[in-house]
């Protein structure tokens, strides 16, 4: 039987995995991380049901015990070999592999270079994933007792000057999610989420926003943020246009959250040029087609899972995963 | 605050200077307002440190406060930036250096249109030969004055016989730095530091023994705004831009503001007197406003040159307790007289503000 190699222990590369291993073969992830999980096992809660990330992690990674698993390991080179592909990792095993997975994921967006929100500079700017590891339990001496907080959507997404176009998916959600869980913690605090428009397509996503508001009285405003200052005892003032009243508004909040989007995630670039990926405008990995063969590449017998071509959701990149190894499957037995 | 931070962001945003040969044009505005700032630019340039820095009398306005009022198009501006660089290359230089913010701005941005449409350079050129027969190179390098300053922060501070140090306490100074809208928020890259951060004033005040406060309105519009003030029927937003800037620096007890623009520092100084009037406030400690200079003031103060030699007396908020906290010698019955040492006549000092 041929190997599969799956490049990410992301939630995309063990669901995927899974579903292999349920199919009858072993898969081989190869994850640079220390730990398999990648942004997933950093989160506290999941949207819109508040399921805790840990149990998804805890469950994928029972399940694909079976597997083959290099953790702290890239693969350093892949090339062609008569149908097959010949991947190089760093810890000097070379395997020959029938079919490759990429489910390389993406980055977050790095917050400091939007400069007017203060990320990197101002004490109590934190980001959407720096709140989502002090819900998990991590210790953050930025968040103390607020008072007021506010939550600026679209934060590296949907913004031709950073650079990112598209948006970003998962950030509204996460947003009105984290206000939530901000409130519940703090009940007596103002929360107040700034948004270009509230893209809410998920099932249960709207519901989750009418809580929001009537529920836990969290503020949408829908309005750019255009600038933080700090104040002299350390908050910060937000200054933004709310366009519903037309009017320009100055709050001053204990912490700003900065909903940090996907970006693509350029440290698989030298890999990608040496299986010669095409690559799309939005920097992510191009599909063979966008609505048939999205799970396909330019390449054959190289799949694609997950946010490595596009900003998912987690049911999304689940769903995908299972499908791509479904592709992997067909494309083994007609090889 | 993070300062870390802030040196990252300014390592992102540094500019090529060169060392010397600078071709120089003054500010329309300037020499009404803070008469001896850009005497003093020529003077710590030139018989300080020993560059050459050109000017001409030939050189006229840029354009850019019609621009920037709405009563003049931007074609015309450019003509009129194209006859100065014309006058540039006619005296064999390549690095030009404006003192004045919104010349500094107006000068990249049409070197950036004619980057993006050629077209409309090649037309400008046409214009500019038809009206004066004059032709032009682009210069190689474009700098405010307050960069050059910046660059030489250094060798000013080894030169100088003062720093921005409380004498008593020992304490660094408190300085506010405010910059001008047209330095770097239309094209970040072209200024020190860039726009939401800028270094250029920053590095100076550091170098210079100070430290830089950072408030919440610190990006603020000084209040001149141009059609805020020019336009007599608002010049209510004026002062109340002003007024929100002093709101906001006031809990941080700054000594000094220093600023890179024409007018900045007239409008931070002059509508603290109108603030006083209006309201009976005042910033600074026991009545006196905080008093606002420009960089060529500061660095003629570190480099020791007499505070009336530098223009000060033309100030409205009183300078002498700034003075005073650095140990600079000053002589009061001097004050009020000219180069000549004839009397200039004083001033009617107002109830609302102290002023000496």
């Amino acid at each position: 039987m041929k190997n599969i190699v799956i490049i990410g222990g992301g939630v995309a590369g063990m669901e995927a995995a899974r579903q292999l291993l349920a199919l009858g073969y072993t898969p081989i992830i190869v994850e640079k991380a220390n730990a398999l999980g990648g942004h997933v096992a950093s989160w506290y809660r999941l949207f819109p049901d508040m399921t805790p990330a840990s149990e998804i992690i805890s469950r994928l990674k029972k399940e694909i015990a079976p597997a083959n698993v290099f953790t702290g390991t890239k693969v350093i080179s892949i090339s062609r070999e008569k149908g097959d592909y010949s991947l190089t990792l760093d810890n000097g095993v070379s395997i020959l592999a029938g079919a490759v997975l990429f489910a390389t994921g993406f980055k977050v967006f790095d917050a400091s270079k939007k400069e007017e929100y203060g990320y990197g500079v101002y004490d109590r700017v934190i980001t959407n994933r720096d709140l989502e590891a002090w819900l998990s339990g991590g210790e953050d001496k930025r968040i103390s007792a607020p008072k007021a907080i506010g939550f600026v959507h679209c934060v590296g997404s949907r913004d031709l000057k950073a650079g990112n176009s598209q948006c970003s998916k998962v950030c509204c959600t996460t947003a009105i999610k984290q206000a939530i869980e901000m409130k519940e913690k703090f009940p007596k605090a103002e929360i107040y989420c700034f948004y270009m428009d509230l893209r809410l397509f998920g099932k249960k996503y709207e519901d989750f926003y009418i809580n929001a508001q009537r529920d836990f009285g969290v503020h949408f405003i829908r309005g750019r943020v255009s600038e933080v200052g700090e104040t002299i005892d350390g908050r910060l003032q937000v200054k933004a246009e709310d366009t519903l009243s037309g009017k320009p508004l100055k709050v001053q909040v204990d912490n700003l959250v900065l909903m940090s989007g996907m970006v693509c995630n350029q440290s698989v670039s030298e890999l990608v040029r040496q299986a010669r990926l095409d690559i799309d405008d939005d920097g992510f990995l191009r599909s063979r087609n966008n609505i048939f063969d999205i799970l396909e590449s330019n390449r054959p017998g190289i799949f694609y899972a997950g946010a490595c071509t596009g900003t998912k959701t987690v049911p999304e990149t689940l769903a995908e995963a299972r499908a791509a190894a479904l592709e992997i499957h067909n494309y083994l037995q007609n090889g | 605050m993070i300062y870390e931070g802030k040196q990252k962001i300014w390592s992102d945003y540094q500019k090529e200077i060169p060392d010397d040969h600078w071709y120089y044009v003054r500010s329309c505005i300037r020499q009404n307002f803070f008469p001896a700032s850009e005497r003093m630019f020529t003077e710590i340039t030139r018989g300080v440190l020993g560059k050459d820095v050109y000017e001409t009398p030939y050189h006229t306005t840029c354009g850019g406060i019609a621009y920037h009022c709405d009563t003049i198009p931007q074609e015309t501006v450019m003509t009129i930036v194209a006859r100065q660089f014309a006058l540039m290359t006619e005296a064999g230089y390549e690095n030009y250096v404006a003192s004045c913010i919104t010349s500094f701005g107006n000068y990249s941005e049409t070197l950036e249109t004619w980057r993006e449409f050629p077209e409309l350079e090649t037309k400008i050129r046409e214009n500019l030969w038809k009206a004066c027969r004059r032709e032009f190179k682009k210069p190689k390098y474009l700098a405010h004055s307050s960069d050059l300053i910046y660059h030489w922060r250094e060798e000013i501070a080894k030169k100088g016989r003062f720093r921005l140090v409380n004498r008593e306490t020992g304490e660094p100074l408190r300085i506010v730095e405010h910059i001008g809208c047209h330095y770097a928020k239309m094209f970040p890259h072209k200024g020190v530091g860039g726009a939401e951060y800028p270094y250029v004033l920053a590095g100076m005040v550091e170098s210079w023994g100070g430290q830089v406060v950072d408030y919440p309105e610190r990006r603020h519009c000084c209040g001149y705004g141009f059609r805020q003030y020019h336009v007599k029927a608002n010049r209510g937003y004026s002062v109340s831009n002003t007024h929100k800037k002093f709101e906001s620096m006031e809990p941080f007890h700054p000594d000094a503001i220093i600023t890179n623009c024409p007018g900045c520092p007239y409008f931070l100084d002059r509508w603290q007197y109108v603030i006083a009037e209006q309201t009976g406030k005042t910033y600074g400690r026991d009545g006196f406003g905080i008093p606002v200079f420009t960089y060529e003031e500061i660095a003629g103060l570190v480099l020791g040159y007499d505070p009336w030699d530098l223009g000060l007396q033309l100030h409205q908020v009183a300078v002498e307790p700034f003075l005073d906290k650095i140990g600079i010698e000053y002589d009061p019955k001097a004050k009020y007289l000219g180069l000549n040492r004839e009397d200039i006549m004083r001033p009617g000092l107002p109830d609302s503000i102290k002023c000496f």
